[in-house]
């Protein structure tokens, strides 16, 4: 999903950073917050941002012959809300494209658009409206992940094809064309990023499932009964 | 335990799914999507795109590149198992709370 330095033409880089910044500045100003407020929610805070700096390391191979990494931000997302999630992956983003030459400079807006933003805004509505209708809590964080992936990476697609509409098909044609490339080698790792999120919330419930409660993640009730069928 | 095997489940059918294409001689090469985007780009615009800015820095070599990346992952992992080895420690050090398993 990294789009490459330099690949995004004027006006788009431009528009992507600002409607990346208010997004990162809210997160900073939220962060600034939860520090000086609720410290016992800052090795959880810790924990979502390693999670994304492992899962956006790994480069997996897919069916479709290419490779393409996760994201990790489902937990973030789930956990602390998208703003503070943008930040995180601000932060990888940053290193990638300054040591790695992964991504850009240019492009960090609207990298952080796809991943910090758009992702994490999926995963958290998708988690809440399950948390609403009461289905399993491991099925809600599953899906709250695996399609915050999908949207990053669909995201992406958006906006290469809004930058380079195809002569033929317009933004349509070339949102195909990218599309195929991301959102379809996408899938299966998709899936297992939800496997993998949804299993590490079962640790977290074990551990810290206190802090969750106070972050309002899930409620009392359903905090004890996880917990019974975890060391049932 | 039904977790773990579940995703261990998972895990066994994507590994599956990745030696199944590799060895039905597909020609895939393996690159990043990140690059095969770069291609598209260049079909899209008849190859006229050039890009207006260069990495400021770029790994010299595969091997420096895969090092970052592998450092990238260690700094993640290390800051994850100091969390779960740090609480578990703690909870099952509580006398009064029972340790779960």
């Amino acid at each position: 999903m990294h789009i490459m330095e330099g690949f995004l033409p004027h006006p788009w880089w431009e528009i992507w950073y600002a409607l990346s910044l208010p997004v990162v500045v809210y997160g900073i100003y939220r962060m600034n917050r939860l520090v000086k407020e609720r410290r016992e929610t800052l090795p959880l805070l810790a924990l979502a941002g390693a999670f994304i700096f492992v899962l956006s390391s790994l480069k997996l191979p897919s069916v479709t012959g290419s490779c393409s990494h996760p994201t990790g931000t489902g937990m973030g997302a789930i956990l602390f809300g998208p703003a503070l999630t943008a930040v995180l992956s601000l932060i990888v983003l940053v290193y990638q494209a300054l040591f790695l030459a992964h991504g850009g400079i240019t492009t960090l807006g609207a990298n952080v658009f796809s991943m910090g933003i758009a992702g994490p805004v999926v995963a958290y509505l998708v988690y809440r409206g399950c948390a609403k209708s009461n289905l399993n809590f491991y099925v809600s964080i599953f899906l709250a992940a695996t399609l915050a992936d999908w949207a990053t990476y669909l995201v992406t697609s958006i906006q290469l094809a809004l930058a380079f509409p195809s002569a033929t098909g317009g933004v349509l044609g070339s949102f195909y064309a990218f599309g195929t490339v991301f959102a379809v080698t996408q899938v299966p790792l998709a899936i297992v990023e939800g496997v993998v999120t949804a299993l590490v919330f079962k640790y977290i419930i074990q551990v810290r499932g206190d802090v969750m409660v106070r972050l309002k993640v899930i409620d009392e009730k359903r905090l004890g009964k996880l917990r019974e069928v975890i060391s049932a | 335990m039904k977790g773990e095997l579940l995703a261990g489940t998972v895990i066994l059918l994507f590994v599956a799914a990745f030696l199944y294409v590799a060895g039905s001689n597909t020609g895939a090469e393996w690159g990043g999507a990140d690059g095969e985007a770069e291609g598209v780009i260049e079909e899209l615009t008849g190859g006229t795109y050039e890009p207006w800015f260069e990495p400021i820095l770029e790994p010299p070599s595969g091997e420096i590149e895969s090092l970052l990346f592998s450092l990238q992952a260690a700094i993640g992992a290390i800051i994850i198992g100091y969390f779960f080895g740090y609480y578990r420690g703690r909870q099952s050090a509580e006398p009064h709370h029972v340790a779960e398993e």
